[in-house]
């Protein structure tokens, strides 16, 4: 019955890879984002360090006598002191002529006041230029002064360091925490699947009602599904049983009426090939009326048995008036119907279940066990309350101790024997929609044994 | 011009043996692997205690010092650096400029506060206080200037026992003298008044503190103005004819520095000789050798220790030296 299930890939797998990849793309692109941004800030923070000593070292300069003089500040070079020892370089020129400094620093044409900054390689280290220019107004001609000024870019590079550290971190604890978040909102999300796979793993085997505990909307579509699925197979499953029923009851009825036929023609029929056959169609008259019966017994018991009215029941009365009913029934084939056991056993039960289920099994012995043999029925109360029914026929096949319980299966050794195979089903429901089972084995000194246990 | 390069060739190490050292000493055992040559404007007589416990605990080293003046040291230096290992100068302005123009070898490992060094590459030794010595005699009966304002004061009180009896370091010259001029010029107004003080008194100008010491204990000189301390200090000989004062209006100190050069044919004996000078020179309590120590006399930086970074390449600038020589030479010589 069970197929099993072609499985493509995990929702779960592929929800976590989702999350997960989706988070370390973030936490990277943050890292890569807070990084930039903050070498910018960084950058600018020395650009405008170096802005401000250029210009101060060209606001000190002045023309006097024709002669150009640039006092540079002390604080133009002190402003530039860093926890890193950065190597400071600088060049002053007027318009074209070099006046001080250091004369291999790369010269920029600047206009205007504003400065030019450039990173360069020099003397094998990178540093940051600005080049800054003003003119000066002497008496006789106007003239440029522009300053380089430079700096390597050691702080930098430890603030850098620093920044990509700091930034690394929280792009880690970033990932991290979306892994967390992603985890738990993969968990939550697959068990509602689970839930709902619990719930309809645990329902009985007749329960078909529908599921009526919310569930997520993107599910709904899913329960509400499995609900009309679960309703129309309710509805089929209780139109056959009807039908059954309506048929096994339909045909008793006359079965009836042409077994008496059957009985008043054998009593007037005196040639014995004629009588020999009448008989056997009263046989085959019984078997279908007593598969009839055991249908309709089934039928009311799976009816019952999904609503179990339990009532406050003496086993051994009522399998004694069970015992009462069967014993012409048993003194047709010669055989004595012995009750045993406990004077008084008090169960609550559905005791037309109850009845139904020894009957059938009581008529099961009848019908396997041989002529002048025994029905032994026994009811414990302990350990476990029970009804044993065993007889002393040929016992049943070992092999099919366990699969003689499925509808309409009969022992293979059962040929020549009236009977639909439903008995033992019956009493099978029965025990089951009790809470108890019913147990098969063979007596060692011949014959079969059911054990109802409640 | 092949004879020209070989004459050349054969005259460059002439000229370096030709070098006029002031002074010049090799210690340890000449037959050493490793011989470091160390370029100083530290008297030997103040460092040679040290070398010597140098070269007695490290014996496979041996030491050549060689001393020159502090603005020498740079010229002859920045000629070529790969003839020394290790140069040892008070003018800080000049050894950071080396270092700035990348002449020197950063050092690993030196256990030293980050204020006292530049870039791994150089590292101070002694905090060494400016000061003014007088001549115990000249000032006999009067009380003796504890501020440059009370030099002054006192300058101009008796100018007949001043005339030309006044000393400083001629700033032209000197390294160091340039560095304590500027940065007192820096400090104070004070600076020019003194000196304009000085120059009309007619100041005699020195190269070195070795001369104005030994002039200022015979009494050729009553006064020296901003000579280094520990010389005085270290010469036992003169200190109960000369005074030391350390102004008390603001102090200038300097601290002593070596580097090792960049070309340094042994670099790792230079490096170990400077960890072993640092370490020394750290404790506070050591006098085994008569340099003062970095951290002596309280905190150092209490004192107003010249701060080591780029601000101090300030007036080596040419067109700010030519305006402050300019200023100076209109302030001191008036003659």
């Amino acid at each position: 019955m069970t197929h099993s299930l072609s499985i493509s890939g995990s929702l779960r797998n592929r929800l976590v890879l989702t999350l997960t990849g989706g988070a370390a793309v973030l936490a990277l692109v943050l890292f890569f984002a807070i990084r930039n941004y903050t070498t910018q800030i960084a950058q600018q923070g020395q650009d405008s360090i170096l802005n401000a000593a250029v210009t101060s070292i060209l606001d000190a300069a002045s023309i006097r006598d024709n002669i150009i003089e640039v006092d540079i500040p002390y604080a133009s070079f002190s402003m530039l002191s860093t926890q890193s020892d950065d190597l400071v370089f600088y060049a002053i020129y007027q318009d074209d002529t070099f006046l001080s400094g250091y004369p291999e620093l790369p010269l920029t044409n600047v206009t205007g006041r504003a400065s030019i900054f450039q990173t360069a390689l020099y003397r094998g280290e990178t540093v940051r230029l600005v080049t800054a220019g003003r003119v000066l107004i002497g008496t006789q001609k106007r003239t440029q002064i522009r300053v380089v000024l430079a700096q390597s870019q050691g702080e930098l590079a430890d603030t850098l360091r620093q920044i990509s550290r700091t930034a690394a971190l929280f792009g880690a604890a970033f990932f991290a925490l979306l892994v967390a978040l992603s985890y738990w909102a993969t968990s939550t999300t697959i068990g509602q699947l689970k839930r709902l796979t619990t719930s309809v793993t645990r329902r009985g085997p007749q329960d078909l009602r529908p599921f009526v505990k919310p569930v997520p909307t993107e599910m709904a579509p899913l329960v509400t599904s499995l609900n009309s699925l679960m309703g129309r197979l309710d509805h089929s499953l209780s139109q056959s049983e009807d039908f059954i029923a309506e048929a096994a009851h339909r045909v008793r009825t006359p079965l009836a009426t042409v077994r008496s036929y059957a009985e008043v023609t054998l009593q007037r029929v005196d040639k014995e090939e004629n009588r020999q056959s009448l008989r056997a169609m009263i046989r085959a008259i019984d078997e279908s009326s007593r598969a009839a019966g055991q249908l309709l017994d089934h039928a009311m018991i799976t009816l019952r048995s999904d609503h179990l009215e339990r009532q406050d029941i003496d086993l051994v009365t009522l399998v004694h008036e069970i015992v009462l009913r069967l014993t012409p029934i048993a003194e047709m084939k010669d055989l004595e119907l012995c009750l045993h056991g406990d004077s008084n056993v008090a169960y609550s039960g559905d005791p037309v279940l109850i009845q139904n289920a020894v009957r059938n099994l009581i008529d099961n012995a009848i019908k396997y066990a041989p002529s002048e043999g025994r029905v032994d029925i026994a009811i414990s109360a302990s350990p476990r309350i029970g009804i044993s029914v065993c007889d002393s026929g040929h016992g049943f096949p070992s092999a099919e101790v366990d699969t003689l319980a499925v509808r309409f299966k009969r022992g293979t050794n059962a040929d020549g024997t009236v009977g639909s195979g439903l008995g033992l089903t019956i009493a099978i429901d029965v025990a089951k929609a009790h809470g108890g089972d019913l147990v098969l084995s063979n007596r060692p000194e011949g014959g079969a044994c059911a054990l109802l246990l409640l | 011009m092949r004879i020209i390069v070989a004459l050349v060739l054969w005259l460059l190490p002439q000229v370096l043996v030709a070098q006029e050292w002031q002074e010049q000493q090799v210690f340890g055992a000449p037959e050493t692997q490793q011989k470091l040559r160390i370029i100083s404007s530290t008297d030997t007589f103040l460092f040679a205690p040290f070398v010597e416990s140098f070269v007695s605990r490290y014996p496979e080293i041996s030491v050549e010092y060689l001393v020159s003046e502090t603005a020498d040291i740079d010229h002859i230096f920045r000629n070529d650096p790969g003839v020394f290992d290790i140069v040892i100068s008070s003018a800080m302005d000049l050894q950071l400029k080396i270092v700035n123009d990348g002449l020197a070898q950063p050092v690993a490992n030196v256990a030293i506060p980050p204020w006292a060094q530049w870039r791994q590459s150089l590292f101070a030794f002694t905090a060494e206080p400016a000061a003014i010595l007088i001549n115990r005699k000249a000032f006999a009966g009067v009380s003796s200037p504890q501020t440059r304002q009370e030099l002054i004061e006192a300058l101009r009180a008796r100018p007949e026992v001043f005339q030309g009896r006044i000393g400083t370091y001629d700033v032209r010259q000197s390294g160091v003298g340039y560095l304590f001029a500027t940065q007192d010029a820096r400090a104070s107004e004070t600076y020019w008044r003194l000196m304009e003080v000085m120059g009309a008194l007619d100041v005699q100008l020195y190269c070195c503190s070795g001369e104005m010491i030994d002039d200022l204990s015979d009494g050729t000189i009553a006064v020296a103005y901003n000579v280094l301390a520990s010389y005085a200090a270290a010469q036992v000989e003169v200190k109960d004819a000369i005074e030391i004062i350390l102004p008390s209006d603001f102090p200038t100190t300097i601290m002593r520095t070596a580097m090792v050069s960049i070309d340094a044919p042994n670099p790792e004996a230079a490096a170990t000789f400077i960890r072993h000078l640092v370490k020394v020179q750290s404790d506070p309590q050591q006098s085994d050798y008569p340099l003062p120590p970095l951290n002596g006399q309280g905190s150092t930086r209490d004192r107003a220790t010249i701060t080591m970074g780029p601000a101090l390449m300030t007036f080596l600038d040419t067109l700010k030296r030519r305006r402050f020589l300019l200023e100076w030479e209109n302030a001191v010589i008036q003659n």
